[in-house]
């Protein structure tokens, strides 16, 4: 909207130009409006004009008219004035007489609806307690319902996929068991050995004012080998892969590429959810093998540098105090945690919205719900595990 | 008249992705007022042409010289400020699907311009009503239909007042009517607001409605091959990619050029 001036680059600016102002005289026929100045947003914003800054005009007078002869430049800001002063007029009951604007002026004007309608507003439903009490019962009876079919639509994929008559792609899985397990060894490394070192560190402060530091090898294989490696290693996988699956299919949603499948056919179970399923359950229990030494490696560096034992001795105190079923506790635990984690990203993911911040949100919804969802499953380990006396 | 009357010269600009050339030898003025249509087949390279012009993509050899200053040798915040200028249409509409239609109109003028929020408001209104979209201020843009989105994208793209308005596929996936108002309302502002238009598009009917002057651009020997209005490229060209091009032929009359190329 920059016809009237000279549409120089924002810098080189000439001198300042008159501020925009505007004034309101008695015509023959009615009011004149009749403004002057630079009506530019840059040199003076948009200056408001209501139905009240009209006087009462006199009987006989039917319409405002305007006057632009002083007017040097122009932009939205002349366009919105004269749509407020349209309206204005209206309301006062005056005709708006156009004859005096600058023609693209007019044609702009006359795009404009007479009254900037009222916005649409989002239904915004007052619910009371019994309502969202109700909707939230269903909802989650729902999401239950389809989370289950999603599992079971997953394990059947999975028994095909054993008698080998499965659609899967075995290019898929094998994209996807590269990206759960060997892409991610580095990181459940690195945070596995540091947690060992802290607690073998930790251990060792205290067990040293009772001289019993070679118990440190118990704390920490057995916190690792139970616990610590577990959930780290899962909390990982969470915000690593989880985060990464939900984001994919959101990303494949919005693009059609969901609906794609859909329509010929292609169950979204075997082709997408499957390989993400399997490789993250697969490579989960692996991954926490490896975690769990490298934890225990973390210990042993730690020792060896604040403790009196030989490296052997380290050796053989961990491998007597730190049994088996310690070891199948945590690695059945890791199953289930991968499988949650890649179960509840997918879900997420196809539940998703169709927008890039729909992509961003299912992401962190994932990693939320995975995370939360380990610690409270392991939680319920620890008590079945109680029960059992394991 | 102190002020050219050419807001935009392209002189032989050369665009590649690494050793892959897209176009090679492209010159054009972009004459103020003017719609200015860059056409050809699909892969030819338009969009990379687009991109070159508003800043996203620097071309490989050649000068870009927006109102005398040869934009692609300025810094990056010279050439933010030249991109004031420039108002942007993308293919979808490329709303922020983050904010509302009302937001995406108003940041560019929150970030931009010092204006108090009820003005910015105002201004924002003011654009959506130009568009016919006023009522969707406080939508999100997955709630609204694409055609809605792509005029809420215009309203986005003239939020700065800008002299020179970029259109990348305007009608595209839009049908015949909203397609046809749209090419109505890209004339009623043009002459609305003084800009000048660079449309780039392979719809014909939208073409020959509004574009006054062009360029043509050959997938195969990666350079302009006509220069022109759509309307007149189609009346008197001689060039036997122009002619199937234009009159929508599924064939290219075959000449001894073409036959001799076939093999490069």
């Amino acid at each position: 909207m920059t016809q009237q001036t000279d549409p120089s680059p924002p810098t080189a600016t000439a001198e300042p130009a008159a501020r925009p102002a505007w004034s309101l005289q008695t015509g023959p026929h009615g009011p004149c409006l009749s403004v002057r100045g630079a009506w530019t947003v840059p040199n003076g914003g948009v200056l408001p004009f209501t139905a009240a800054d009209i006087p009462p005009p006199p009987p006989g007078t039917t319409s405002l008219s305007m006057d632009t002869a002083g007017i040097t430049a122009w932009d939205s800001s002349f366009i919105s004035f004269l749509w407020e002063a349209k309206q204005a007029a209206a309301s006062a009951g005056l005709a708006f007489e156009q004859d005096g604007l600058p023609a693209p002026a007019q044609r702009l004007l006359a795009l404009l609806p007479p009254n900037p309608a009222p916005p649409a507003r989002h239904d915004s439903h007052k619910q009371n307690l019994l309502e969202k009490t109700g909707d939230l019962t269903l909802g989650t009876l729902n999401e239950t319902g389809v989370v289950a079919s999603l599992a079971l639509d997953t394990t059947r994929g999975a028994m095909h996929a054993l008698h080998g008559k499965s659609r899967m792609r075995t290019k898929d899985l094998i994209t996807d068991l590269w990206n759960a397990g060997p892409n991610a060894l580095l990181i459940v490394g690195v945070v596995n050995f540091l947690i060992g070192a802290i607690l073998a560190f930790v251990g060792l402060v205290e067990l040293r004012r009772f001289a019993a530091e070679i118990y440190v090898t118990n704390l920490v294989g057995i916190a690792c080998a139970r616990e610590i490696s577990a959930i780290m290693t899962a909390i990982i996988m969470a915000g690593r892969t989880g985060g990464a699956y939900a984001a994919r299919i959101a990303t494949m949603l919005g693009n059609e590429e969901i609906d794609a499948l859909q329509v010929f056919g292609i169950p979204i179970s075997g082709y997408i959810l499957l390989p993400a399923i399997l490789s993250l359950s697969l490579m989960m229990p692996l991954l926490y093998l490896y975690g769990t030494l490298i934890g225990i490696l973390g210990g042993f560096v730690v020792s060896m540098s604040m403790m009196d034992v030989s490296p052997v001795g380290y050796w053989i105190s961990t491998v007597n105090g730190v049994e088996l079923k310690e070891f199948v506790f945590g690695f059945i635990k890791a199953f289930f945690f991968g499988s949650f984690i890649a179960l509840a990203a997918c879900r997420v993911g196809l539940k998703a919205g169709r927008s890039a911040a729909d992509v961003g949100i299912a992401a962190t919804r994932a990693v939320v719900i995975g995370i939360v969802g380990i610690i409270a499953m392991d939680a319920v380990f620890a008590v079945m595990a109680n029960a059992l006396g394991i | 008249m102190a002020e050219s009357d050419t807001l935009i010269s392209v002189r032989d600009v050369e665009l590649s992705f690494g050793p892959k050339i897209i176009q090679q030898n492209v010159s054009f003025d972009l004459k103020r007022g003017s719609i200015f249509a860059v056409m050809g087949g699909s892969g030819c390279g338009k969009s990379t042409l687009l991109k070159s012009l508003i800043g996203l993509l620097p071309p490989t050899t050649g000068r870009i010289l927006v109102g005398g200053e040869d934009y692609w040798a300025q810094d990056e915040h010279r050439r933010t400020q030249i991109n004031h200028r420039f108002g942007v249409l993308f293919q979808s509409g490329a709303l922020w699907s983050s904010m509302t239609v009302g937001e995406n109109v108003a940041l560019p003028m929150e970030m931009f311009t010092a204006q108090p929020p009820d003005v910015v408001r105002k201004l924002v209104e003011l654009k959506l009503g130009l568009v016919g979209m006023e009522q969707a201020i406080d939508l999100f843009p997955s709630e609204i239909s694409g055609g809605m989105r792509k005029r809420a994208g215009l309203a986005r793209a003239i939020a700065l007042d800008p002299d020179i308005l970029f259109f990348d596929e305007p009608s595209a996936g839009l049908d015949p009517i909203t397609s046809a108002r749209l090419d109505d309302l890209i004339l009623t502002l043009r002459d609305g607001l003084g800009a000048t238009i660079v449309i780039v598009s392979h719809e014909l009917p939208s073409l020959f409605a509004i574009a006054d002057d062009g360029i043509f651009l050959d997938a195969r020997t990666h350079r302009p091959i006509a220069h022109g209005s759509p309307r007149d490229l189609r009346d008197h060209s001689t060039i036997p990619e122009v002619m199937a091009f234009m009159n929508r032929s599924s064939t290219i009359p075959p000449t001894d050029e073409t036959k001799a190329n076939q093999h490069v």
